[in-house]
């Protein structure tokens, strides 16, 4: 029994959410390998090789791999996938787009964002936005897994000596190409690996609103985040956005601010540790999740707590 | 162009399912069906396209039960032209509905093939990357801008990072993220006339398709619930819990 982990990177460094991924492996059991597939990705290879639990790290750097084109990397992963036990990554957009293909070319049934290893062919994993808890049993020859990151803590990143080994196959589709992107860069912690996330939601009125969410972030080290209802009315980009089909959070403190609580929401927030809840409406359902609840003007409560803290 | 839009009768979004008793799974009777909201926003994009003349005609396909006709009348009420149902009352995984989908692909021959990015009960994710891998088409995931330009396709997708735009040779598929566009809502007399576009019955069996499972779920439970906390009547009161009580700050 071995495992393939689909390292998450972007050819310069190796994403946290790896980490977390390579946690669920050694839960599975047997050996770990990781594997980098990229260009110019040398250091995230290195990087790799010093995880803990990882024995081998396979790299494939060329050129057809630098932007995780799908249709070109998911030959690459089938053709290395047949001969390991399990497949797994993160639930990232980068492995969600890859892997079912991946899981189609190997005529294998996919399990999507387990939250818990129970045996090596059973996991756990929420289903309806969390509101079911799923326990499946894979009877697949080669078992497609992604991982939600909440669900398992990280390995150490340091401790690692794996052998590092050159993978040559190039699978170049030529149906798919890479043209733009843009990437919000901020100071700020990553949401879904952050201690505390600040999250704004319609009650904010405008994107310039999030002002004060992001002052009181920047006296807690905390990364701000939004509700679906934020996002879709154009206060802040996607990226930012909590719920069900956004980011998974399950910070140490989650300070939800004008934010109602829909179920789509719940489902991407409601394993935090403490929960707050900012809101003028003593009614709104996101109280019923909250450890602590504050019923007032947000706009006179946040620069409060800014001052306060 | 021919568009083929999958769609999938859910449970309706604003329904909180209960878990039943024996844990074998969420109970379904009597509770609100509707269409996946991101196949509407499948549907809705699909119509745009043939609005802008891009579009010659919209096959609607779904794979499910002969209840499902209501979500493929609402597609055809929507602006779909034809409807197809792969009829089955076993609920299928993703890959067998990927095949399914396949088979009619090869059927039909469309150019564009649109899907939600997930339903809202399985919470899989899995289809259209599949359909993907067993066409040979490229795929445009989680798209928040569509736009067709000859013989190819500019899909701008939402990424963890910000939004990536990529370019992709036609045929190709599409799947749906939630800024790609806002639903309409069919007219009365386009649900009317809904009723007299053609819908098509086929089977697995009638499309060669092996439906046959790998996973079993074992069980069905609902989560931890969380109580509700306090209210505390001012910042001071937070902060001092959030430091002495709860000690997260």
């Amino acid at each position: 029994m071995a495992t393939l982990v689909i390292a998450e990177h972007n050819n310069a460094a190796l994403g946290a959410a790896t980490l977390n991924t390579v946690a669920a492996a050694q839960a599975i059991g047997g050996d770990i390998h990781l594997l980098v597939a990229g260009s110019n990705c040398a250091a995230v290879a290195e990087a790799a090789a010093r995880v803990a639990g990882v024995s081998k790290v396979l790299v494939a750097d060329q050129a057809a791999y630098a932007h995780q084109l799908t249709e070109n990397l998911a030959p690459l992963v089938a053709a290395l996938g047949r001969d390991y036990s399990h497949l797994l990554a993160a639930a990232t957009t980068n492995s969600k787009n890859l892997l079912p293909r991946v899981a189609a070319l190997l005529d294998v049934e996919q399990i999507s964002e387990i939250v818990k290893v129970l045996a090596p062919d059973t996991f756990q994993r929420p289903i309806y936005a969390g509101n079911a808890l799923a326990t499946v049993q894979s009877l697949a020859a080669i078992k497609v897994i992604t991982v939600r990151g909440t669900g398992f803590d990280a390995v150490a990143a340091e401790g690692g000596t794996a052998s590092i080994e050159t993978v040559a196959t190039v699978s170049d589709a030529g149906i798919s190409r890479f043209v733009g992107e843009e990437i919000a860069r901020s100071e700020r912690p990553e949401l879904t690996g952050a201690k505390i996330v600040v999250s704004g939601g319609r009650g904010m009125q405008s994107g310039d609103n999030f002002q004060l969410l992001y002052r009181v972030a920047d006296k807690l080290g905390a990364a701000v985040g939004a509700s679906r209802a934020a996002v879709d009315a154009g206060f802040v980009p996607n990226d930012m956005q909590v719920g069900q089909t956004g980011k998974i959070v399950a910070p140490q403190l989650y300070i939800a601010v004008g934010i109602s609580g829909a179920i789509q929401h719940l489902a991407g927030m409601k394993d935090s540790r403490v929960i707050v809840a900012i809101n003028k409406d003593e009614e709104a359902p996101i109280f019923q999740v909250a450890d602590y609840g504050l019923v007032g003007d947000l706009f006179e409560i946040v620069p409060e707590l800014e001052r306060q803290l | 162009m021919k568009i083929l839009v999958a769609v999938k009768r859910v449970v309706d979004y604003n329904v909180k399912v209960r878990v039943k008793a024996d844990h074998s799974g969420v109970d379904l009777a009597n509770v609100k069906m509707a269409m996946n909201p991101f196949c509407e926003i499948a549907v809705e994009e699909a119509v745009r396209l043939k609005e802008k003349g891009i579009a010659s005609e919209i096959v609607a396909v779904s794979v499910g039960p002969v209840a499902a006709q209501e979500q493929l009348r609402t597609a055809l009420a929507l602006g779909a032209d034809r409807a197809i149902l792969v009829e089955t009352d076993e609920e299928l995984g993703s890959l067998a509905v990927a095949k399914l989908l396949k088979a009619v692909v090869d059927k039909e021959q469309p150019q564009l093939v649109i899907l939600g990015k997930q339903a809202i009960d399985s919470d899989n994710n899995q289809t259209g990357q599949m359909l993907g891998a067993l066409t040979g088409y490229a795929q445009g995931t989680f798209a928040s801008k569509v736009e067709i330009a000859g013989d190819q396709i500019n899909v701008t997708r939402e990424i963890d990072g910000g939004l990536q735009t990529v370019t992709l040779k036609l045929p190709a598929i599409v799947t749906t993220d939630l800024r790609l566009n806002e639903p309409r809502y069919a007219s009365l007399p386009n649900i009317m006339k809904a009723k007299k576009k053609p819908l098509e019955t086929l089977t697995p069996d009638a499309l060669g398709v092996s439906t046959a499972s790998t996973v079993k779920t074992l069980k069905v439970e609902a989560p931890a619930t969380r109580s509700a906390g306090i209210i505390v009547k001012s910042v001071a009161e937070l902060v001092e819990k959030l430091k002495n009580e709860a000690k997260v700050i």
